[in-house]
């Protein structure tokens, strides 16, 4: 048996150098084919009727004025009467037309009764929660009143991450179509090998009867893993209409209101150090809400990376009548980076220490992987030009733009997901990688042609990649930063063992012993040796007639090619017009591990993305439900504010890389940079303005609210 | 959206004879980026749209005898391309600012005066005075955060959108209207009201009538500037918008007018900030006493005190920006 | 007028709904073809379309298209659904996002609140017309360089949002491309390498033997 292993640093062809993607081209003219884009010959367009009310128990539906319009093909209670309904939005009755307009008029028509309940849609008001705000058990570590009785300086204060969506511009939705017993489904997915098992049991029917495929997917973040009450419905539909392919994608509102949120989360904190910084306490009381099925913070991951020797930590989870949380990119770690960094770059203010040298001072309590953090937060802080730039607490200098500096770390598993993957080399040469996993744009198609053309001394364009299709080699979902360990690490061994059942084929050939050869720039020759080798396809021919396919599988857990665990540094330089409230990031630095890169162009568009996405949430999104209505306010992409080109100031990555870093195998990237911006920004503004701005996103009216509790010259004009 | 039948008349008498005369059968189309999002909301349900795009006499930015006239149907990357108007910078900043490039080529000046509210329990189809069943208003019970902070005694609490409408008035600008009773024309201010029942709407236009121009006297003597808060670079709300224009005898201001955006029902003319400014020399402090006077009567709904402050603001830079405007 | 009147000759004519709205002011409706009908309006006539469907002609990419649509089709709508031009997205449907941007008479527009029956005889491009074959626009190849793109939902709205600011400044400053992408929204977050595309394009530009063979396209 091979001993599986990446090669040596010198020897790596395309592994770690900058590729560009290989869908760029037909992403970038507008060919591929999302299952948004799906056209299939007859079919019909779906609706879904929502509910308008969080709370409602249904008490009749009348459908029949939608079942008798023209071009309707089917109509279906998908919950009927007697059921009580629990947020805005849930799923009622689903139809089928020829067209949309006709769909939607069909939605229009029909009846549906309500007996209003009283509801609880806030999140951020405990009291008003009453018995639906449930404590967990209290986590205790060390002795925290001793700790707290011998520290010299102690902070309190609250910090919070208001709730936000997905947001996914392709939004949630799928493609049905029936032939007899056979199930052909198009969706939107982070998980197309996982896809059938869960549609199988709502539809009676068998996995193995369910194709699904995606060639593309416009955005999951951790939004889309399951086929969804409206995925199921497109099959319903379809086979009520005797099979023509029905397709439901979710119009925006309901996408904002349904598909997916970042649960909520506040955190009173207090923390304790000795005077020369060591950071002994630690107490949380936090609570947040995921929607009806509650959530809110674990709260035994508080604090944030540091291990605070003494804590007393306590999570009230609150459960309100709104669509359940779905993962976040990261789940539950951007807040519980924010109110941990926030609370310590506040303790070390009160401590008139630099937060860089308090972090270093404190750096061993964030365990094994210490020396990484402290290599990263020096990188980073050479990047911003920390030493220079950073100030204490309240930018004195004149005028009304203050301007600071502040930082967060963060931490993330990211070991890969079981994958298997099928490599077959062709007698002409030609090779196929074939795997049921899918690209969210993370750039999982070019990976797996880095690796098998890295293998085989051949260029990314010679490695055909096939994805997105569950009749392939089942491959994890993507999620956690689990894909590219996944799937690199098993097409890793599928072409380190393709390659020895080549050599053994073309060794004859080149009289040596197939241990004695590598394929190397599109040949395979004879180590040390250059006159004796074939080209790859003379090599491939001595296959004979039929193509050889290897099956790779990455078991999971991490073995020799992958590993688990990284950390990462971030540092914000912000600007706050102390007259209107308005930050504005000038500038944010990250420095990242993930292990060995497989690609590194596309490792650094991960970070960028994630830090674009992260002064997103910290500056602007924020899902606003209404208690007076119960509705969700900002179903839309006017008031659910993205950060746009013009918002994110200039962006520089740093990827930490070479020796202590790819020796340690392939590590998830998708998650870690996305985790600091909001902190990193949250305690760049407390730099800047000499005040803590609590509640995440920091928008005006906030940030205008913490300078007045704050008082003196900055709060007015 | 619900179906309707569509027209596009050539002369603006064709267009008025396709409306009705009541509100909510017919709609015109200008730009289309308002309406349309109504309709597919349900909040509007015409069965006949009106485009007034093909009707010539709407076109046009020309220069008059007493200044400029803008047809209703000139797109706003029209207003802020034209080299006329760049002797208005009270409207090109306004102009300029507006939304995105996609908005600005497709939405008209009449659209941009006449669009409507973008409260969201108005857009949620709660009505224009959005009030519950007890005919309590939402907007004092619920998230008023984006809601009035001037002219918010009710019955409406919603924020006029248009930034061209407050330069617009600045500047004194009429608005000429055609009905099928003929023409009429008024002050552009006078043209914004608050409605005082669900049955109103913000503004003086009848159902069967359009908006064909707007007619901007001469700012020549004058210095002028409008200055928006917006916290995103990228296409947002403003928050809060002041257009100023100022005619002066010396450095001394011998008079002002002040027009705030996104902060009341209408455009709001503050004539205590204008008088704030009368016989002062522009200085950090004159602008700021005229910020503070503007919002003097200002009222906190709740979740919208912080866009006192942001009113303030604006005004206070508008006046400075003005200042140091060109002619 | 942009409607085609040979068109609508062809057509069998037919009565469609012809008390659509009963109320109506308009002194006489007479029907014309199918859900077409001449009315009277301040004494000349006037064309009314709908509300059912009516045939449109469109001038996409240089080519005509012909389609059958219900006045409340957008633009968007009939690309995507009738002429599987599937480029353009809909992603807010309410000119919010840009992801459905698409070029009319030399202008980007958001073509989800455009109706399909307005853009008749006007030039539309959409992300189809920037390639030709496989040969991609220098914006399109920048893009792919600078890795503008992830999952790549928003990417064609933005490349013709970055075509249209390339067209009007080819050497674009940092102003007029944060201006020029204002109103285009990525949830990926590829901002960064998308003005990396365009300060490319803007250097090609300026020192233009750099950029030798690497034309074509515009």
């Amino acid at each position: 048996m091979a001993e599986y292993k990446w090669p040596e640093a010198e020897k790596r062809t395309l592994i770690g150098k900058r590729i560009s993607r290989l869908d760029g081209p037909v992403k970038v003219s507008g060919k591929a084919k999302y299952t948004y884009d799906m056209n299939r010959p007859g079919m019909l367009y779906g609706k879904i009727l929502r509910s308008p009310y969080a709370h409602a128990k249904i008490v009749s539906i009348d459908t029949s004025a939608a079942e008798g319009m023209p071009g309707v093909k089917a109509v279906r209670i998908i919950q009927g009467p007697g059921t009580e309904i629990q947020w805005q939005g849930d799923e009622i009755v689903g139809v089928a037309a020829v067209d949309e307009p006709t769909a939607e008029d069909a939605i229009r028509a029909i009846k549906v009764e309500y007996q209003i309940l009283p509801h609880l849609v806030i999140d951020n008001d405990l009291q008003a929660a009453g018995d639906r705000a449930k404590p967990t058990q209290e986590e205790v570590r060390g002795d925290p009143e001793k700790a707290f009785k011998e520290s010299d300086v102690i902070h309190e204060g609250f910090y919070g991450s208001s709730a936000m969506t997905h947001c996914c511009l392709e939004p949630h939705g799928c493609m049905s179509e029936w032939n007899g017993n056979e199930l052909l489904v198009h969706v939107s997915t982070q998980n197309v090998s996982g896809i059938a098992s869960q549609m199988a049991g709502p539809l009676k029917t068998t996995a193995g009867n369910i194709r699904v495929k995606q060639d593309h997917i416009g955005g999951g973040f951790g939004s889309k893993f399951g086929p969804d009450r409206w995925g199921i419905e497109t099959a319903h539909l379809s086979k009520l209409a005797g099979g023509k392919p029905v397709k439901i994608m979710l119009e925006r509102n309901a996408e904002l209101m349904v598909a997916g949120s970042r649960p909520s989360a506040f955190a009173q904190v207090k923390v304790g150090a000795k005077k020369d910084g060591t950071l002994i306490a630690w107490e949380s009381k936090s609570w947040g809400t995921g929607g009806i099925t509650g959530g809110g913070l674990p709260s035994n991951n508080f604090p944030y990376v540091v291990v605070v020797p003494n804590a007393r930590r306590q999570n009230i989870t609150i459960s309100n009548n709104v669509g359940g949380q779905r993962a976040w990119r990261a789940p539950n770690h951007p807040q519980l980076a924010l109110a941990t960094m926030a609370a310590l770059d506040d303790l070390a203010a009160k401590l008139n220490m630099d937060p860089l040298d308090f972090f270093i001072k404190n750096i061993g309590l964030t365990g094994q992987r210490a020396e990484v953090y402290r290599e990263e937060l020096l990188k980073a802080a050479e990047l911003i030009d920390w030493k220079k730039k950073w100030h204490p607490r309240g930018d004195t200098t004149a005028g009304n733009i203050k301007r600071g500096m502040g930082l967060s770390i963060h931490t993330w598993g990211g070991r890969g997901h079981n994958s298997d993957c099928d490599l077959t080399i062709y007698p002409d040469g030609s090779v196929e990688v074939k795997m049921g996993t899918q690209d969210l744009g993370t750039g999982t198609r070019t990976a797996l042609a880095i690796v098998a053309g890295d293998a085989f001394g051949l260029p990314v364009s010679a490695i055909k990649v096939l994805i997105g299709d569950n009749r392939y080699p089942v491959s994890g979902g993507s999620g956690g930063s689990t894909t590219i360990g996944g799937v690199s690490s098993s097409t890793r061994r599928a072409a380190q063992d393709a390659l020895e059942q080549l050599f053994a084929k073309a060794a004859p050939a080149l009289k040596a012993q197939p241990g004695d050869l590598e394929a190397v720039g599109g040949k395979v020759r004879v180590k040390g040796d250059t006159t004796r080798s074939l080209t790859w396809q003379q090599a491939c021919a001595k296959l004979g007639g039929m193509p050889l396919t290897v099956r790779g599988k990455n078991p999971g857990p991490p073995q020799e090619l992958t590993n688990v665990g990284v950390g990462g540094a971030e540092m914000a330089d912000v600007s706050v017009d102390t007259e209107t409230g308005i930050v504005k990031v000038n500038k944010i630095v990250c420095a990242q591990d993930c292990g060995l890169i497989i690609n590194m162009k596309l490792a650094e568009s991960q970070c960028y993305g994630a830090m674009i996405m992260g002064v997103s949430y910290a500056l602007y999104e924020e899902r606003i439900l209404d208690q007076a209505t119960g509705r969700m306010l900002n179903a839309n992409m006017e008031f659910y504010r993205l950060a746009g080109s013009g918002d994110i100031g200039e962006l520089v990555v740093h990827m930490m890389t070479g020796k202590g870093y790819d020796e340690r195998g392939v590590i998830g990237l998708g998650e870690p940079p996305v985790i600091s911006p909001g902190a990193a920004i949250s305690n760049a503004i407390a730099n800047a303005i000499g005040v803590r701005v609590s509640v995440m996103p920091f928008t005006p009216d906030r940030v205008l609210k913490a300078l007045e509790t704050k008082g003196g010259n900055n709060a007015r004009v | 959206m619900r179906a309707f039948e569509y027209t596009s008349p050539t002369t603006k008498q064709q267009a008025v004879a396709l409306l009705e005369s009541t509100w909510g059968p017919t709609a015109v189309l200008g730009g289309g980026t308002d309406l349309l999002d109504l309709m597919k909301d349900d909040v509007e349900t015409p069965k006949r749209l009106v485009n007034i795009k093909d009707v010539k006499e709407l076109q046009g930015i020309h220069l008059t005898k007493s200044g400029l006239r803008v047809g209703a149907a000139v797109k706003i990357e029209e207003l802020v391309e034209s080299p006329l108007v760049r002797h208005y910078p009270v409207v090109a900043d306004a102009a300029r600012e507006i939304a995105s490039p996609q908005i600005r080529h497709m939405a008209t000046v009449g659209g941009n005066l006449c669009q409507r509210p973008r409260c969201w329990y108005y857009r949620a189809g709660f009505g224009l005075l959005a009030q519950d069943k007890d005919g309590k208003p939402l907007a004092l019970q619920g998230d008023n955060r984006y809601h009035a902070i001037l002219g918010n005694s009710g019955p409406a609490y919603f924020v006029h959108p248009s930034s061209l409408a407050p330069a617009l008035i600045a500047c004194g600008a009429k608005i000429r209207l055609f009905g099928t009773n003929g023409e009429r024309e008024m002050p552009l201010e006078e043209f914004y009201r608050i409605p005082a029942s669900g049955q109103e709407r913000e503004n003086a236009l009848s159902p069967n009538e359009i908006v064909t121009e707007v007619l901007v006297p001469s700012l020549a003597g004058t210095k002028s500037a409008t200055y928006e808060v917006r916290q995103k670079d990228a296409f947002d709300w403003p928050l809060a918008l002041a257009s100023v224009v100022l005619k002066l005898s010396g450095n001394k201001v011998q008079s002002a007018r002040v027009v705030m955006g996104y902060v009341a029902p209408t455009p709001w003319r503050s004539e205590e900030a204008e008088q704030a400014l009368v016989g002062k020399t522009i200085t950090e402090e004159t602008a700021h006493s005229a910020g503070n006077a503007a919002v003097e009567k200002a009222k906190d709904l709740g979740r919208n005190g912080y866009k006192i402050q942001l009113a303030r603001v604006a005004v206070k830079r508008a006046v400075l920006r003005a200042a140091k405007a060109g002619a | 007028m942009p409607h085609n009147d040979e068109k609508f000759k062809e057509q069998r004519s037919g009565l469609s709904r012809r008390d659509f709205l009963k109320a109506s002011s308009i002194t006489l409706s007479v029907p014309l073809a199918i859900n077409q009908k001449v009315a009277r309006a301040a004494g000349t006539d006037v064309r009314v379309y709908g509300p059912g469907k009516v045939p449109i002609t469109l001038n996409i990419n240089g080519k005509t298209h012909t389609a059958e649509v219900e006045p409340r089709v957008t633009l968007l709508e009939t690309l995507r659904h009738e002429l599987d031009l599937t480029g353009a997205k809909r992603v807010c449907d309410r000119a919010s996002c840009g992801a459905c941007t698409v070029i009319i008479d030399g202008k980007t527009a958001y073509s989800c609140t455009v109706l399909a029956i307005e853009a008749q005889g006007k030039a539309i491009t959409t992300v189809e017309g920037l390639s030709q074959g496989d040969k991609l626009h220098p914006v399109q190849q920048a893009i792919i360089d600078n890795d503008g793109q992830q999952c790549g939902f928003c990417t064609p709205g933005f490349v013709v949002a970055c075509k249209a600011i390339l067209d009007k400044h080819p050497s674009p400053t940092r102003e007029q491309i944060h201006r020029g992408l204002s109103g285009n929204f990525c949830r990926c977050g590829t901002y960064v390498g998308l003005k990396a595309a365009l300060a490319k394009m803007g250097a090609a530009h300026k020192a233009p033997a750099a950029q030798a063979g690497q034309k074509g396209g515009q």
